[in-house]
């Protein structure tokens, strides 16, 4: 008589079924709707759950399993760098005003992108979906853990690493990625979806990771270098997630596609706002550079992204609103930025610096139409005040947009030497932005935006009541150790100092 | 267009004048000279002389730029809402009716040492 034998082991195929669509259920004493109230105010229309496809196949327990291995190595580098005095490696220590605006700007950016997934993912009905973000949201905490845990060795020797949580919350650089996480984290489940997984994991990450390691690993960080690599897997996932959410939509129901352009359009811009931090570091803070935020544009931006928008051309999906504003802005934004970190450096919580004249002459080159014409000049004067013993400091805080909440630096897209100021009244109330797109992403949902904590007004508004002293005990920056030029600070007397008994006899 | 809600969504502005303990923003910028990276933000009584206002901070806070000294103020042309305006000097900044958050901007043809031709 044959006896049925009992499979020891699943196949991977009925693996993925069991442990992850048979997990679902209908609802049987509730409504549904009630079950999952938030999945249809924002007008998008979704027949079959089912059809959400998971080119990953990933279970829960593999999960474990491979993040758990990733963790393992992870540490044990850190362990080493740190054991190892990893930090004298470093090109020099300017290099770390590029490591301190990531970890106080975009590391909490991680943290929020946990946050939103954990609830996108209850939100969502279909279990395909739910998984996916469960496991991202996952992902998400592991990337702000591990990316604390690297730069915490840095905190031990250098300032400006260790009120990254006040920081990111209160000082006004970091509420440009601040603002873009809490609008994602305001919005329904599915403007979360294209907000983060599209926009921010697809069409912008590459420009953020890719150059941010790279510049990592040419200027000897190996704790970055190692975070990075322990990512890299998981934004691969990321993308393919993002990606995937998007053709759902497309696809589930034409009706769908007028408001999923909205969302690219208006993601497009707030995402092209936060990469301004982005080409500074590029440009400005990495001693040793991998290439010029142009380069990185033309390759990240204008070959993927366009070849992106391609593909999705055939779901009638057009490339973002503001995309020939981007290009335009492509060759000056870096260097605006820098100029308005350089002269408000007493209110930043990282040292910035007058580029040399070789820095001065590698910009040139990579921005040959641009850097000599508009912003050598602007350089070659603040170098005569620092000379002069006047460093120039402009006491003067800035204009802030509404919408990106960046100081209003930006130049009209069709003249660089005129200040784009665009403004609008709602309400009774008047309200400034940097540009056209900043101000069309106001307009949609004005509601959303009057609301916005805007860090510059802030300060003259209870409890600061205008007094800088109080501002910056208040954003826990320290005078004279944190802020300021990179020339003459602690950060650079130490690292000389300590290298110097590193490799040499005195 | 509104924003899509659950229910009734009202937004309650952080920056209400209000909130400045009798104070107003006013934004001030010079035209092509952008070695100052955005507009000033100044925050001061609707009482003060549009005078005091420029011959105070504003004119304490353009002293960085090689044009300040060549600075008439005289002579500049003034921009209100992005549009001409003309001050009256010895006014209040509320009787020159300049409200909450206005964006002055002003302009000083031929004086434009770090600005290269658009």
């Amino acid at each position: 008589m044959d006896m049925k034998v009992t499979k020891k082991k699943l196949g991977l195929k009925e693996k993925y079924k069991l442990m992850t669509r048979d997990l679902g259920w209908d609802t049987t004493y509730q409504a549904k709707e009630d079950v999952f109230p938030y999945v249809g105010y924002e007008g998008i229309k979704i027949h079959d759950w089912e059809k959400w496809e998971d080119p990953f196949r990933l279970t829960m327990d593999a999960y474990w399993k491979y993040q758990a291995e990733k963790e393992r190595k992870f540490y044990a580098i850190i362990d080493a760098h740190a054991q190892n005095n990893g930090h004298l490696n470093l090109t020099d220590a300017r290099y770390l005003s590029a490591l301190k605006i990531f970890l106080q700007a975009i590391s909490p950016g991680e943290y929020a992108a946990h946050k939103g997934f954990a609830r996108v993912g209850r939100e969502f009905p279909g279990v395909g979906t739910q998984v996916a973000c469960q496991m991202q949201a996952i992902d998400e905490i592991r990337h702000a853990q591990t990316q604390i845990h690297a730069m915490s060795n840095y905190n031990r020797y250098y300032n400006g690493f260790h009120a990254f949580a006040d920081t990111r919350d209160r000082i006004w650089y970091t509420s440009v990625a601040r603002s873009f996480f809490d609008d994602a984290m305001s919005a329904g489940p599915f403007e979360f979806m294209i907000a983060i997984g599209f926009s921010f994991e697809y069409v912008l990450t590459n420009l953020l990771f890719v150059p941010f390691m790279s510049g990592a690993a040419y200027n000897g960080d190996m704790a970055t270098v190692t975070f990075g690599f322990s990512a890299q897997s998981d934004e691969a996932r990321h993308m393919t997630l993002g990606l995937e959410c998007i053709k759902f939509m497309l696809e589930q129901d034409p009706d769908n596609l007028p408001i999923v352009q909205n969302w690219i359009d208006k993601w497009f811009w707030r995402g092209f706002r936060v990469l301004g931090l982005v080409s500074t570091m590029m440009d400005y803070m990495l001693p040793k550079r991998v290439m010029s935020w142009r380069e990185a544009w033309d390759i990240y931006g204008v070959e993927n992204g366009g070849a992106l928008f391609k593909d999705l051309a055939r779901y009638g999906i057009k490339p973002p609103k503001g995309w020939d504003d981007a290009e335009k802005a492509i060759d000056h934004m870096s260097h605006q930025f820098m100029l308005g970190l350089y002269q408000w450096s007493f209110g930043t919580a990282f040292h910035s610096w007058i580029p040399s004249e070789d820095d001065m002459n590698w910009l040139s080159a990579k921005y040959p139409d641009t850097f000599d014409k508009y912003y050598r000049p602007r350089w070659k004067h603040i170098k005569k005040l620092a000379d002069a013993g006047t460093p120039f400091k402009n006491y003067g805080l800035a204009k802030l947009c509404q919408c990106c909440q960046l100081p209003t630096v930006f130049t009209e897209p069709d003249d660089p030497t005129l200040t784009c100021h665009r403004e609008t009244v709602y309400n009774g109330q008047k309200y400034h932005f940097c540009s056209d797109g900043c101000q069309h992403v106001f307009e949609n949902e004005p509601e959303k935006y009057v609301q916005a904590w805007l860090p510059m007004p802030q300060l003259f508004q209870e409890p600061i009541n205008g007094d800088l002293g109080a501002w910056m005990e208040w954003v826990s920056l320290r005078d004279g150790k944190d802020n300021g030029d990179y020339a003459g600070s602690e950060d650079q007397q130490n690292f000389e100092a300590w290298r110097g008994l590193a490799t040499t006899n005195q | 267009m509104t924003v899509a809600a659950i229910r009734e969504y009202i937004g309650v502005p952080r920056d209400s004048v209000e909130n400045f303990g009798g104070k107003q923003i006013v934004y001030a910028s010079w035209d092509r000279h952008l070695l100052f990276a955005a507009p000033f933000l100044l925050c001061l009584p609707p009482e003060t002389r549009f005078r005091d206002l420029v011959e105070g901070p504003l004119t304490a806070l353009v002293q960085a730029d090689p044009d300040a000294a060549a600075l008439d103020w005289t002579t500049v042309e003034w921009l209100k809402d992005n549009q001409p305006w003309t001050p009256d000097f010895d006014a209040s900044l509320a009787t020159n009716g300049i409200g909450h958050k206005d964006q002055l901007r002003f302009r000083t043809a031929g004086l434009n040492s770090l600005s290269a031709a658009a």
